[in-house]
């Protein structure tokens, strides 16, 4: 016990810690700003954790075969899109329930995801690995004392999904597109009647959407990992759906809360290590357990895109 | 009008008269066949023979006596997690939290079944499946209570409470219920006064299929013949409205809540008394998610629940032969529940909507 309050007030421990703080937030963040663009235009995508799952499984594939992550990356990213046109057609153009029709894409995911993988490696004693990303240090930066050992000795994506943060944020409030957008989510009649596609734009958000948590998905198995496990994901899909209310549908707080969760992911994993007493499945709990309590703290007060949830149907008004 | 538009015939979906009671029924069934013609597909990309595929997927799942209990004995934790499932959904209380209340149940069963002292044997099994039930629904209780004070969105909170309910297991089992002198995540095996009885001999039919049946009788009955299963249908029609006609909405879904995360805790109860005799972390191949898509393939009728829920027994029971023989995988059953989820949802839609061209 005593021990480990040392450790922590050590220097490397910190510096460890915040560094695998940022890593493990990493697909978080790209998973919860996909379903930021997707639900800001009015589509809920529960479909997340399976096509998380699936990515992350075919562009394990991808670069077992050829050995290049960046094509692990792509293949990754063509699946999310793949996974997120299935997710249109259901719930944009045929406009069957949101909340139903993700849960069976995650689930049809899911089975897919297995299946490939087992008829594609067989059961063979030890799963096979792939050559992982390797941390990719900025010149100069990463020789600043501390913030560069933290900051910029990281994998390239994670600096890609530091870049998105903004660039997200001025895409929903700064461009005319963001605004569309975010109107077709809160008021599709009132889009629609302006001359904007409704079922067009949600499916571009989708599909934009799919894409990040695709790439979400390959840093598990390529960065994270470098092997492809049933349980990778883990539920990390979910929780992106949780940090979104958590962020209030902002990129920038939604990418704090994946921080939040990061920290503790990273904290659990340390506490594991440091021999305590306490089954190490406690500590796994923590993070879910801390989204949870996250989320009751804001529920009052978040909003919800207007037309989340709801088909938009031009024909329907005359009946 | 947009040049596009004037140029293409232009599909939309309009509202359709009701379709006769029949056809109603009829739609699952569609499903089922589509998906099972679609399966086609990945048995294909797995290199299985079709016709030897489908043959033995139907001959592993019903071909000789014992095949065909098997599936029956599968169908027990696959009706008690979609008849779960299909009373919240009823509600619209979004419960995927069943995984996770099967586990409650599974673990209380195991402390229960190692402990239990000297008592009638029917008694001990009292004690342990209303014990079960009771811990299934406390922890379908939280999203409930998170649900109506706190305003905290249903799904999300069930589905991670899988994950937590997943990790208390893990403690447990390298923790206080881990199996003295071993390594694996694993329970002592529990006393002989915890097992279900076997009710046919050389098999493993037993007590829980026969629950599972009569579960499915009193769920119909309180949906039909009761003022619970009339709130419930009120609210999940309109909660706003049920709210304004007087219907105390929070108390009937925490009612709701608690009788679904029971239900979902006697599939995990089963699974310990009747076919490990102890807890592991494979206790459920996730019987909480297949229970969604059981309910949705019943349109949340018990009955349809039943059917169902032997539908996806003999897939999954018929999976492990046709793998056996074939090389097909054996998530092909995976892959087919996902499929018929999707599928129903489409064919469901057109029972409401038909296609209509209109060419400008």
């Amino acid at each position: 016990m005593g021990s480990l309050f040392d450790q922590i007030f050590q220097m490397s421990f910190i510096i460890g810690l915040l560094s695998a703080m940022f890593r493990m937030a990493t697909p978080i963040i790209f998973g919860t700003l996909g379903e930021i663009i997707t639900e800001r235009s009015g589509v809920l995508n529960l479909g997340i954790e399976g096509i998380m799952l699936i990515s992350a499984m075919f562009g394990f594939l991808a670069t077992l075969t050829t050995g290049s992550q960046w094509f692990g990356v792509l293949i990754a990213i063509l699946v999310g899109v793949i996974f997120a046109l299935m997710m249109a057609f259901l719930v944009v153009y045929l406009g069957l329930s949101q909340h139903v029709s993700g849960l069976g894409v995650t689930l049809f995911a899911t089975g897919l995801a297995m299946f490939v993988y087992r008829h594609a490696v067989g059961s063979p004693t030890i799963p096979p690995i792939v050559q992982p990303f390797k941390p990719f240090p900025i010149p100069y930066l990463s020789d600043i004392p501390f913030f560069g050992q933290i900051l910029f000795n990281q994998y390239a994506l994670v600096y890609v999904s530091w870049a998105l943060i903004p660039i997200m944020w001025i895409f929903l409030y700064k461009t005319r597109y963001g605004l569309a957008l975010r109107v077709v989510g809160e008021n599709p009649m009132a889009a629609d009647t302006v001359g904007i596609n409704v079922n067009l734009t949600r499916t571009l958000a989708l599909v934009v959407g799919g894409a990040l948590m695709g790439v979400g998905g390959a840093f598990l198995t390529l960065a994270h990992q470098n092997m492809f496990l049933i349980d990778v994901v883990g539920g990390r899909g979910w929780v992106c759906i949780a940090m979104v209310i958590f962020g209030n549908w902002d990129p920038i707080r939604g990418s704090l809360g994946a921080l939040l969760f990061g920290f503790i992911d990273a904290f659990q994993l340390r506490l594991q290590s440091s021999g305590f007493a306490i089954p190490f499945h406690l500590f796994l709990v923590l993070p879910y357990v801390i989204t949870i309590i996250a989320l009751i703290g804001v529920a009052r007060k978040s909003s919800a895109p207007a037309g989340l949830l709801k088909p938009y149907r031009r024909e329907e008004k005359g009946g | 009008m947009d040049e596009w538009g004037k140029r293409i015939m232009r599909m939309i979906l309009a509202k359709r008269p009701p379709l006769p009671y029949w056809a109603q029924i009829l739609i699952p069934f569609i499903a089922i066949v589509v998906s099972l013609c679609l399966s086609s597909i990945p048995i294909i990309y797995a290199k299985g023979d079709l016709f030897k595929s489908y043959f033995y997927l139907f001959y592993g799942a019903l071909g000789t006596r014992y095949n065909f209990l098997e599936t029956c004995v599968k169908s027990s934790p696959l009706i008690f997690t979609g008849l779960a499932v299909a009373f919240a959904f009823r509600a619209k209380f979004w419960n995927i939290g069943a995984e996770g209340q099967l586990l409650a149940g599974a673990i209380v069963a195991t402390w229960i079944g190692i402990n239990v002292p000297e008592m009638p044997k029917f008694a001990a099994l009292a004690l342990i499946i209303s014990a079960g039930f009771v811990a299934g629904g406390l922890w379908a209780l939280i999203p409930a209570l998170l649900k109506t004070k706190l305003k905290v969105d249903d799904v999300v909170s069930s589905l991670l409470l899988n994950y937590v309910m997943w990790h208390i297991m893990g403690a447990l089992l390298f923790g206080p219920l881990q199996q003295p002198g071993s390594s694996w995540p694993r329970s002592p095996s529990i006393s002989e006064l915890a097992k279900y009885p076997m009710l046919l001999a050389r098999s493993r039919f037993h007590l829980g299929i026969v629950m599972a049946v009569v579960a499915i009788a009193i769920i119909w009955f309180i949906n039909e013949k009761t003022v619970l299963g009339y709130r419930i249908k009120s609210i999940g029609a309109n909660l706003k409205a049920a709210g304004f006609g007087g219907i105390p909405t929070t108390s009937v879904i925490i009612k709701t809540a608690m009788i679904s995360g029971g239900l979902a805790a006697l599939a995990g109860v089963g699974e310990v008394c009747a076919i490990h005799y102890h807890l592991l972390m494979d206790v459920s191949p996730g019987y909480g998610y297949s229970g969604i898509i059981i309910a949705m393939l019943g349109r949340l009728h018990p009955l349809g629940v039943g059917l169902s829920a032997f539908f996806f027994s003999m897939i999954i029971v018929g999976a492990q032969t046709m793998s056996r023989m074939t090389g097909v995988p054996v998530y092909i059953a995976d892959v087919i529940q996902g499929m018929s989820l999707l599928i129903m949802l489409v064919a469901q839609l057109f029972t409401e909507y038909k296609i209509k061209v209109i060419s400008k």
